[in-house]
């Protein structure tokens, strides 16, 4: 891991990054796909510029369905991009093929109703 | 959800909790790594990094202008590097020209200064807008730049990602370094907004 973080007084006047506005993270899953593609390019699993393109391609295909700032578009959804991309960089790379995720996420699905964590997304999930 | 439920209509949490399960199991990624990162970008790094090279631009001539001439090199002599901040160029904010950056195609951003990008940094609207009608954007985001300066937009598209040294606010000549850096917003270091006097 080549990152270099400086020790910071987290709670002086200026703490960031919370004194800069928002939530970095809408959602768990989120920073878990976010971890996710950063852990695997550090660990050169791909390189950060295969990502961005993907990221790129993904970002562009959600903007030509959609429309930019069109009356009644849906909201951005940016990290459902990442994760799409992070699924494109990985079959690219053969770490994965096409229906796996969706297979375990099948299969994940199925779980008895107390294991269910569709609802993350929400941030209101319950019976963990 | 029944097993016939398909491939696009599952939700991004259980496709992520699917996606770490298999990558754990075929042993590409380690959950205390994963882990480490997700801490150090939710609560280490921030803009208070960019703030304190800006704080420290302000008030050392000779800083500035390395920072200037040699963005990376300067900023990781404050100790900040890492991811998306291998090649920085530093745009200094003037009385003739407004800089303010984007990323048109997708969300670049100097992490080690600045943390990652706020939601509407990434939205499709400011991406597309920035470029097009900078000045009603800046404005619909509380900033007004005046008919008589130029507006210089920079596309972190390349590999190269932006910070903009904003303009000192005048009455600050007795603040040092530190007080200084907690007056440099974000959106300042972006170039959505000027450093207001305390």
């Amino acid at each position: 891991m080549t990152t270099v973080i400086a020790p910071l007084d987290v709670d002086g006047p200026a703490a960031p990054p919370r004194s800069n506005g928002e939530l970095v993270f809408a959602a768990p899953w989120e920073s878990r796909a976010f971890g996710m593609a950063v852990s695997l390019a550090d660990a050169g699993a791909f390189t950060w510029d295969a990502f961005r393109d993907r990221l790129v391609a993904r970002i562009a295909a959600w903007e030509a369905e959609h429309g930019v700032g069109a009356p009644g578009a849906p909201d951005f959804r940016y990290y459902t991009c990442w994760l799409d991309a992070l699924e494109d960089v990985l079959v690219d790379g053969g770490s994965l093929s096409g229906d796996d995720v969706a297979a375990r996420s099948i299969e994940l699905a199925a779980r008895p109703a107390g294991h269910d964590h569709r609802d993350d997304e929400h941030g209101h999930g319950h019976g963990h | 959800m029944s097993e016939a439920a398909p491939a696009d209509r599952l939700s991004p949490a259980l496709r992520t909790e699917a996606l770490e399960e298999l990558l754990v199991e075929r042993e590409l990624i380690d959950p205390a790594v994963m882990d480490k990162f997700i801490k150090t970008y939710e609560q280490d790094v921030g803009p208070l990094n960019g703030a304190k090279v800006v704080a420290r631009a302000w008030t050392d001539p000779e800083y500035r202008a390395w920072l200037l001439r040699d963005g990376t090199a300067a900023i990781k002599d404050m100790g900040f590097g890492g991811p998306q901040g291998e090649h920085m160029v530093v745009v200094e904010q003037s009385d003739e020209v407004h800089h303010v950056v984007v990323c048109t195609l997708c969300s670049c951003y100097p992490w080690p200064v600045l943390g990652l990008p706020p939601s509407w940094y990434k939205d499709p609207a400011y991406r597309a807008g920035i470029v097009r009608t900078p000045r009603r954007v800046l404005r619909e985001m509380g900033l007004e730049v005046s008919e008589g300066k130029d507006i210089q937009v920079w596309d972190s598209s390349s590999e190269v990602r932006y910070l903009v040294l904003p303009q000192r606010p005048a009455g600050t000549e007795d603040l040092d370094a530190e007080a200084l850096a907690g007056l440099v917003t974000r959106d300042a270091m972006v170039g959505v907004a000027e450093v207001a006097a305390p």
